[in-house]
């Protein structure tokens, strides 16, 4: 039976039909920029998620700059690190300037004249301001022997010929405080990297056995790592780093320090480990890969370790702070480095006795990069633990 | 409630005595003893008259044991030349470098120790509580931003740099020493009212600079928890039934975020003793930590390891403590009878 179509009332609507072909997958289609963001890596996604977080981008510029100063110090540096001007004992920083008598003269130092105060017997420092001593660039100056192996005598910056130029001021003996810094960082920044080099040795091992086989090993290093953290980390630094012989060598102290550095650090890392290694087994694409018969060695390295190297990398970054200042602290109190090596905390020993810092402040000078540098890891640590889960 | 304390009591005793072993075999590790040094040392000069006395002396201490033997007669679990004598019967050794019995040597410093740790874990939850939870309520204020970055300045700068500026600008504005336990014209005087007061000044700033670092620390931990909670569904049931905003702040969110507030500062107690000793060595607070210094530097084993086993049962006790405040105020631990590490 039909019926008859009665026409509405009113203007007829015009029929459209699109001209272009029907596409199932509309919805599902992706502008450029989300395809991009699905096929990128997800090492990729992380340095996008990273490079979002501007403090940490640029603390990491920072910290790049001052790691320069460890392959570099005796080209960055105007002095060695232990020598020493008899004339300048406990000097004043000499500053830069750049017009003398309202003409330009390019960066330049005044002299100093030296008396000594016959009632305090201090040398009294006086700029001269006659002596003008323009600095120079890229110059021959102080020799030295580049990484130990090959003589040579170019520096960045060095003081006029005769002159001289202690930036930051000089110390007890007449050692530039800047050069002592340059060098200094190449044992205070490279303590927390070998450090935490072996904290995350240990960290996996003991954290991945863990993690992996359970039970009664599980509980038993449980037990131990709780029991190594509720130890207060710096006295048990101080009587480890106290048993290492005084007749090391200075290179074999550095080395012992690290260790004993590394030794303490392990428990944090192991313990992240552990969860992320039980939380990551339980996700689905390990279970799907142990389905599909895929070894365990194999589901542990190529399934499981990407999965959480992120985030051993940001807590480790984190960790790196409280290495460099255990060192600085332990170097501080006699107990770690001595001269004749140099670092940050060997510096300070020098501004031990308040009276004496009081009088020549800036022999506090190595607070400031030690401060710089442990905002500048703990800023990087937070912009790569965010980044480390890029997909949250 | 009594169950659970008993056993986290009970507990401790295992740790304890791993921890001294761990101790005792730290301080064993330099080569020699203090004894055997001082004979080496004066038969090199050409002395031998008191050799003889350091031998005996050897012997008194039973150096010349092994390891393990040496280890239990310190603690006082297996019979010395004196029978049972070591720390479980209130023997603490005896300090070579001050020729004293440890007893004499730290005594007096022991009590300024732990006022000193409590005071500092009192000042980390008294400024961090009513900090974070200003920060949390007030998200993205400008209180809450300044506070954040402080907290950061604050978690970063080492505690013993801090304590180092902080000496020399006193000293510089006020010409005030900081250092020190007391004004010096109080030193040897009888106590008073006037010396109870200057000790408490001077316990100020050693206190503040312990602290910063943990109660930035703390801040950040209690905001981010309160935040958590703020946001979920019983907060605006709460607040749809007509609730006022600080009961409802008072009632719920702030009792979940608590816990975590106080396990966490169980384990920030290690880091704040860390760095008491420090703090102490570069104010010159006569605490542990300068004794301590001196004591790994002349190698008087039993005097180091003594302040080390204090110092560790210090951070045990103090984390037992934030346990059972724990317990008192989350019920299923206190019935579960389980701690939640």
């Amino acid at each position: 039976m039909t019926m008859d179509v009665k026409k509405t009332p009113g203007r007829e609507v015009e029929h459209y039909v699109d001209p272009t072909p029907f596409n199932p997958a509309v919805t599902e289609e992706m502008t450029a920029e989300q395809e991009r963001y699905y096929q990128a890596s997800q090492w990729k996604i992380m340095w996008w998620k990273f490079k979002r977080h501007k403090i940490a981008v640029w603390s990491g510029v920072v910290l790049i700059l001052f790691y320069l100063c460890v392959p570099f110090a005796e080209v960055i540096a105007p002095y060695g690190a232990n020598s020493r001007d008899s004339m300048h004992l406990y000097a004043p920083p000499q500053p830069i300037h750049l017009f003398h008598d309202g003409s330009l003269v390019g960066p330049f130092v005044y002299g100093m004249t030296s008396e000594i105060d016959m009632e305090t017997l201090q040398w009294v420092f006086k700029d001269d301001p006659n002596d003008v001593q323009p600095l120079r660039f890229f110059c021959s100056g102080a020799k030295y022997k580049f990484w130990g192996l090959w003589d040579a005598s170019f520096h960045l910056v060095c003081p006029a010929e005769g002159g001289t130029m202690f930036l930051l001021g000089t110390d007890r003996l007449g050692r530039d405080q800047l050069s002592g810094l340059i060098y200094g960082a190449r044992l205070s920044l490279t303590v927390g990297l070998i450090g935490v080099a072996i904290s995350i040795v240990l960290g996996l091992f003991f954290g991945g056995i863990a993690g992996y086989f359970g039970g009664w090993i599980d509980s038993l290093i449980q037990r131990a790592i709780e029991i190594l953290r509720s130890l207060p980390e710096l006295p048990l630094w101080m009587a480890l780093s106290a048993a290492l012989p005084v007749t090391w060598s200075p290179v074999w102290i550095y080395f012992g320090l690290t260790i004993i550095l590394g030794l303490l650090d392990w428990p944090g890392l192991a313990r992240a480990v552990r969860s992320k290694l039980l939380s990551l087994r339980e996700e689905e694409y390990a279970k799907a890969a142990v389905l599909m018969g895929a070894k365990p060695k194999r589901v542990i390295t190529r399934h499981l370790l990407p999965g959480f190297t992120s985030h051993i990398i940001a807590s480790a970054t984190l960790s790196i702070p409280s290495m460099i200042l255990g060192e600085t602290a332990l170097s501080y109190l006699n107990l770690g480095l001595r001269r004749p090596a140099v670092s940050w905390g060997v510096l300070l020993n020098e501004a031990q006795n308040i009276s004496v810092v009081t009088v020549y402040p800036w022999l506090m000078a190595p607070v400031l990069p030690i401060i710089i540098v442990v905002l500048a890891f703990n800023f990087l640590g937070d912009g790569l633990r965010d980044a480390a889960d890029p997909y949250k | 409630m009594l169950y659970y304390i008993v056993r986290r009591i009970l507990m401790m005793v295992p740790t304890l005595l791993v921890i001294s072993l761990l101790i005792f075999f730290i301080i064993e590790l330099p080569s020699g003893d203090y004894i055997s040094n001082q004979i080496a040392a004066l038969k090199s000069s050409g002395e031998s008259s008191s050799v003889a006395k350091l031998e005996f002396l050897r012997q008194e201490f039973s150096l010349d044991r092994p390891f393990m033997e040496r280890y239990l007669i310190w603690v006082g679990l297996w019979p010395g030349p004196h029978g049972f004598d070591g720390l479980i019967q209130g023997n603490w050794g005896w300090s070579f470098e001050f020729d004293k019995p440890v007893e004499q040597v730290i005594g007096p410093t022991l009590p300024l120790t732990v006022v000193l740790n409590f005071a500092t874990i009192l000042f980390v939850y008294v400024v961090s509580f009513p900090i974070g939870i200003f920060s949390a309520t007030r998200q993205y204020s400008w209180g809450d931003y300044g506070f954040t970055f402080l907290g950061y300045f604050g978690l970063a700068t080492p505690n013993f740099l801090l304590a180092l500026v902080l000496l020399y600008f006193f000293n510089r504005w006020f010409g005030l020493s900081v250092g020190g336990l007391m004004d010096p014209q109080y030193i040897d005087q009888p106590w008073s009212f006037d010396k109870a007061m200057s000790v408490l000044g001077h316990l100020i700033v050693p206190t503040i600079v312990i602290g910063t670092s943990g109660t930035a620390a703390m801040i950040r931990r209690l905001r981010a928890n309160l935040l958590d909670e703020l946001h979920k569904q019983y907060v605006t049931t709460g607040r749809a039934k007509g609730l006022k905003e600080n009961q409802l702040l008072v009632k719920y969110p702030l009792r979940m975020a608590i816990n975590p507030f106080i396990a966490d500062i169980g384990n920030l107690i290690p880091s704040l003793v860390s760095g008491s000793v420090i703090v102490s060595v570069v104010m010159s607070l006569p605490t542990v930590g300068p004794v301590l210094v001196a004591a790994l530097q002349s190698q008087d084993q039993f005097l180091s390891g003594f302040i080390l086993l204090f110092v560790a049962v210090l951070t045990l006790i103090g984390m037992l403590i934030s346990d059972l405040l724990l317990a008192v105020l989350d019920p299923r631990i206190r019935l579960g009878g389980r701690a939640s590490t």
